[in-house]
């Protein structure tokens, strides 16, 4: 009843090809941008915003990357950490190298770092595939980690191997750095988030986009109607550590403030691949639902017990948590195993018949 | 399986308003410390025991004596698993009304300094953390007494010189550091290298990556490098499996020093008795003979003894936990000395720190005769004096076998100051001048 595209006609092939066709999309899209923009700063409290809400935007962005690579191009990667700690590492040392230099045109050039190593360690992709290709983007993660603990140039030779993301500022308003406020630092985050979420759209949608869906369905056919290989794998290697590096570098200048190593190691690399995996494969609206559940959840089940007034040992709440956690991720994969986007199309589909359904 | 799709969704939207509505809610009028443990994951077992004395102490003083200055003492813990990202949840949701924090980790340390001033939270990561913080000029916030990592790798060498018979016979010798790739233990390094050049004793550092399970490569290193003594700055699982693999390999275990995080009886007993006759640093009485152990006897288990062995009683971490509790609740009296006796904010508890002064009497009072050294903080220095001693473990209990060492100070502060002028450098701080306060 309210969701219905009767009556609206495309007259143009310009509105055909919109990203929301759909009037109820666009608008609810808009509403949902304008409260993230103008009403949560307001309301939410620096807890929700710092320890929940820009790590779920950052790991959006890498979920994002990882599903234009792994869910668009077929290309599986455990290499995702590595690549973010590129982009952190990149970003630290140009920004204290160049402390001059925008702040938000280094986020964007640790991206480019991160492309250029993801290009180097997508080769093998050239030859090997599927899970075999998934140990050798391992071997980028090790390795990534690896040098980044060793070689201490990397952390300006300073004594404890930990970078930390010095104060910076764009337009006088302080962006990184511990003075700067949790909002203005929730509100560059999600402004990338967007910028990029609607990048990777076009993305997919245009020829390279397609280029890439085409070697995932079916690589050898790909080849014979005149898709390169060597270009399409590299470019979704690059584009999609570009997004891992972005967000790698957010990570550290957004987030967490200063980190380790020890912040991009394989977990985190099998975290994003689940945010990827049960928010949906090929789905740039599911990178952002994986990475809501996978970063509220835990939260969420450490909280709950205490929110309902049941005082239980947190080191029981954390086992708890664990375990409901994992059953919760077999759960929906057992009764989606598209994701968690393909339930958000299946409810939009029964809304479009609603109150009739046949 | 559609309505169960349905109802999925259903209760996932109701919980998300749920956990939107719900903020953590504090008590007034109570002194509250936020703790941040780690009672699960591969550090658990150093974890639990420090937790546990930590509360047990607070437990005590309310118990026993109403809080502090009738002030009661509240506090939450809240699971890190030792993870950083999790501790800084953990730090964030609790942050509020907190009068200190205890990071308990190295790395959820490096990450609370630069928030310590904005949040108007003090920090006291206790011989761990960021060493360069006992520079109080350029750490308002951050405080590491009694004593760091740096101080503690000099105690080492100056212990390993008098066992050799005086400091000329380091020269040739062959020290090796086995570490937790991580900030915390990469911490001894500068230290170590800056005395090997002085002392001429030769180092090798071998690095063993978290949680530190598999260490077969790092012992094979051991053996063919051979060296004199073998210090070892480890945590959690990691100790337990280096001693076992130093046990194998038959390495004299005299010569063989942990870090104060190495040195408890979870790391230890899996060894069993191969691991007779290692050593570790420490800061604090080991044992349950003190009277603030009756104490806590008496209070807070009602004589149950049993009860409280099960809660790791008098285990070395055990007594550290006590040993944590004791530095911060005498802040917090020394602040209610200038401040009134009434609830202390942050900034206070701040003010309490710096001007600590444990003297041997008020040890005796609290029944930590012997348990601990006395301690002054000042502004300049927020580490203490610093005096650390070695611990040995006779194959059941741990004992006292070395005098208090004091740690090379000529040495140590010069670097502290070194490194604490780049972090202010890097981050725009301009030190304090602590002449003018007070």
């Amino acid at each position: 009843m309210l969701y219905r595209e009767t009556g609206q006609f495309k007259t143009s092939y310009r509105r055909d090809q919109a990203i929301f066709p759909i009037a109820q999309d666009r608008w609810s899209i808009g509403i949902i941008i304008g409260i993230a923009y103008l009403v949560i700063p307001v309301i939410a409290n620096e807890y929700w915003l710092q320890a929940i809400l820009i790590p779920f935007l950052i790991f959006a962005l890498a979920a994002l990357g990882l599903n234009l690579l792994t869910g668009y191009a077929g290309q599986l990667s455990l290499g995702t950490g590595g690549f973010m700690a590129v982009g952190a590492y990149a970003a630290y040392k140009m920004t204290t190298a160049f402390p001059d230099v925008p702040i938000l045109l280094v986020l964007l050039l640790s991206g480019v770092f991160a492309a250029a190593v993801g290009v180097i360690f997508g080769l093998p992709s050239l030859r090997i595939k599927g899970l075999y290709l998934a140990v050798a983007t391992l071997a980028a993660q090790f390795f990534l980690i690896w040098l980044f603990n060793r070689v201490a140039w990397f952390y300006n030779y300073n004594p404890s191997g930990t970078i930390t993301a010095p104060p910076r500022t764009f337009l006088g308003i302080m962006i990184t750095g511990p003075e700067a406020t949790a909002t203005v630092r929730y509100l560059v985050a999600l402004s990338f988030l967007i910028f990029f979420a609607l990048v990777a759209k076009n993305l997919v949608r245009s020829e390279i986009g397609r280029t890439w869906m085409a070697i995932r369905d079916m690589d050898v056919a790909a080849e014979i109607i005149g898709i390169r290989p060597l270009t399409t794998k590299l470019s979704a290697f690059a584009t999609s550590s570009f997004y891992c590096g972005v967000a790698g570098a957010l990570l550290l200048f957004l987030y967490l403030g200063s980190v380790e190593t020890l912040a991009f190691d394989i977990t985190v690399s099998f975290e994003v691949l689940f945010m990827v995996i049960i928010g949906g494969m090929g789905s740039i609206m599911g990178s952002i639902i994986g990475a809501a559940f996978i970063t509220f959840m835990p939260i969420f089940l450490t909280n709950a017990p205490h929110l309902i007034g049941v005082d239980i040992p947190v080191d029981l709440a954390k086992e708890l948590e664990a375990i409901i956690f994992g059953g919760l991720i077999i759960v929906f994969l057992i009764v989606e195993p598209h994701g968690l986007a393909r339930l958000w199309q299946i409810g939009k589909e029964k809304l479009r018949r609603w109150p009739f359904p046949y | 399986m559609r309505r169960l799709t349905s109802v999925i969704s259903v209760i996932l939207a109701v919980i998300a308003l749920i956990a939107f509505a719900a903020t953590p809610v504090l008590a007034q009028n109570e002194q509250f410390i936020p703790l941040l443990v780690y009672r699960t994951g591969p550090y658990a077992p150093n974890g639990i025991p420090t937790a546990n004395g930590y509360v047990d102490y607070l437990r005590l003083l309310n118990a026993r004596d109403g809080g502090l200055n009738d002030v009661k003492l509240a506090w939450e813990e809240c699971e890190t698993k030792y993870n950083t990202k999790i501790g800084v949840e953990c730090y964030e949701k609790l942050k509020g009304n907190a009068s200190l924090v205890n990071p308990y980790s190295t790395g959820i340390t490096y990450q609370l300094i630069p928030k310590a001033p904005v949040d108007q939270v003090p920090i006291h990561s206790m011989g761990y953390g960021r060493t360069a913080a006992a520079d109080g000029r350029i750490f308002k916030w951050a405080f590491n007494f009694p004593t760091t990592y740096w101080s503690q790798a000099s105690a080492f060498v100056k212990y390993v010189g008098e066992q050799e018979g005086g400091m000329e016979n380091l020269k040739g010798k062959k020290l090796a550091l086995i570490y937790h790739n991580s900030p915390y233990g990469k911490e001894p390094i500068p230290t170590l290298t800056i005395l090997a050049e002085k002392f001429g004793y030769d180092l090798k550092l071998l690095a063993v990556d978290h949680p530190g399970q598999e260490q077969k490569a790092t012992w094979l290193q051991v053996r063919r490098y051979r060296p004199d003594w073998l210090f070892m700055w480890g945590w959690g699982v990691m100790n337990q499996v280096a001693i076992k693999e130093a046990a194998g390999i038959k390495f004299p275990m005299d010569h063989f020093i942990g870090v104060w995080w190495s040195g408890s009886e979870s790391d230890v007993v899996p060894a069993g008795a191969s691991a007779k006759g290692y050593k570790a640093g420490n800061f604090h009485g080991v044992g349950a003979g003190f009277p603030v152990h009756k104490d806590i006897v008496k209070h807070v288990y009602k004589g149950d003894e049993a009860a409280a062995k099960a809660n790791n009683f008098g285990e070395v971490l055990y007594n550290r936990g006590i040993m944590n509790a004791v530095y911060d609740t005498e802040a917090i009296r020394t602040a209610m000395a200038k401040y009134g006796k009434k609830q202390m904010s942050g900034e206070q508890v701040r003010w309490g720190l710096e001007n600590l002064d444990l003297t041997e009497s008020r040890l005796n009072e609290l029944g930590l005769e012997k348990f601990a050294q006395p301690i002054k903080v000042t502004c300049e220095d927020h580490e203490g004096n610093g005096p650390v001693f070695i611990q040995q473990w006779d194959g059941e209990k741990w004992g006292k076998i070395s005098d208090w060492i004091s740690p090379m100070r000529d040495v140590v502060r010069p670097q502290i100051e070194k490194a604490a002028a780049a972090f202010a450098q890097e981050n725009n701080i301009t030190p304090r001048d602590c002449a003018s306060e007070n």
